[in-house]
């Protein structure tokens, strides 16, 4: 399907020009044999990496919407988008906030949801070898989506394309479809008429959907659901999303303890396997 | 102005946090957060809050559990999860049915 493609347009060839403006210089020491294959597959990964962007970073047109329905005013939606960026830790905040939540609370429950993030920067600074100097900047747009297109690349130079062109358009578009969705709210005025508050829950079920493939997950998300709804009319507003949260922890322990009871660290296998070829790849490299 | 400072205070410990999360994963050495039960702790964390958010943004209004419109959008959204529809068309199926169901109601 990729390789027999020869659409070099004006998409993909504006994406790989960025990624080429952007990429270190390390790249050209990595072995390489067949140069027009190479071309072949980098359009291919730009293609993949502009589809994940496009589709996503409209997305934030529905966080625009959302946080204008919270009572935020264009510039704090548009502040958000620019310095988060991180959809679900944005769509958390707004959402404690518009519940009364004071900065704290609210501010707690979006860093616990951008936690994640972390884990993807291990996983990345692994397969992209990107200079220290450089980190800082590539830190911001560590997220999901970035982290899904560059782990699946198999060479070096590909999951660094990959991460920057996905990178860029999801923060060029990100941003942009936030200021339209924040000035389009306003312009609407009652964006519950137009069923526009069902937006921010219907982003957390779906990126939430995909994580529940086990029992473990799925018992987690239950007591969560239940902690989170049960707790909502005795605690202050944005504390039980926090109690919520210790259904992970909790589903932990107890799966800790049935599996051996004597050592108590469950074996994660399955977890270890998943990114080979970032291990292979660091591993050749060094 | 109380609330609009408020809501800056919690901007700026949101953004700091936030980008220092993903920082920390760029610049740590991979040991440090490699151990299995933290990683296993990473992903079931968001499945938690994931869970419980979507729960709370659908069934309350402030801290009363209400039962309205939303509640078929997020059905609406299930639906299509299950459809494997793509994502905007799971948060435009939400959004229509909670529109529609407001409009007859």
């Amino acid at each position: 399907m990729r390789s027999s493609d020869r659409r070099g347009g004006s998409g993909g060839a504006t994406g790989s020009g960025r990624a080429e403006s952007l990429r270190a210089e390390p790249v050209r020491a990595e072995p390489d044999r067949a140069a027009s294959g190479r071309a072949t597959s980098d359009r291919a990964v730009v293609r993949d990496a502009l589809g994940v962007g496009v589709a996503v970073g409209l997305s934030g047109f529905a966080f625009g919407v959302t946080s204008n329905g919270a009572g935020l005013s264009l510039l704090q939606t548009c502040a958000l988008s620019l310095l988060v960026f991180t959809g679900a830790s944005q769509f958390a905040l707004v959402g404690a906030l518009a519940g009364g939540g004071n900065p704290f609370t609210a501010a707690a429950g979006a860093f616990f949801l951008g936690t994640r993030n972390a884990f993807y920067g291990l996983r990345l600074s692994r397969s992209l070898a990107l200079p220290r100097a450089l980190r800082p900047a590539a830190a911001q747009w560590v997220i999901d989506e970035t982290a899904a297109v560059t782990l699946a690349q198999r060479t070096r130079r590909a999951a660094r394309i990959g991460f920057t062109v996905t990178g860029l358009t999801l923060y060029v578009l990100w941003n942009l479809t936030t200021l339209l969705g924040a000035v389009g709210a306003e312009a609407i005025g009652d964006t519950r008429a137009w069923g526009l508050d069902a937006a921010g829950p219907a982003v957390f079920l779906a990126l939430l959907a995909p994580m529940l493939r086990t029992a473990a997950e799925r018992a987690t998300a239950g007591i969560a659901v239940l902690l989170g709804l049960g707790l909502l009319p005795v605690l202050p507003a944005g504390v039980p999303v926090l109690v919520a949260a210790l259904a992970a922890p909790a589903v932990l322990w107890y799966q800790g303890r049935r599996a051996d009871p004597g050592a108590g660290s469950p074996h994660p296998e399955t977890r270890a396997d998943k990114t080979p070829e970032a291990g292979g790849l660091s591993e050749r490299a060094r | 102005m109380g609330g609009s400072m408020n809501t800056w205070m919690a901007i700026g410990l949101t953004a700091g946090g936030c980008y220092l999360l993903k920082l920390a994963g760029l610049l740590v050495p991979a040991t440090a957060l490699e151990r299995p039960v933290v990683e296993r702790l990473a992903a079931l964390l968001p499945v938690a809050l994931l869970a419980a958010l979507t729960a709370q943004q659908t069934f309350s209004d402030g801290a009363a559990l209400v039962l309205d419109a939303r509640g078929a959008g997020l059905a609406a959204a299930a639906v299509a999860l299950l459809l494997r529809a793509p994502f905007l068309v799971v948060v435009g199926a939400a959004v229509v049915v909670t529109a529609g169901v407001r409009a007859l109601g």
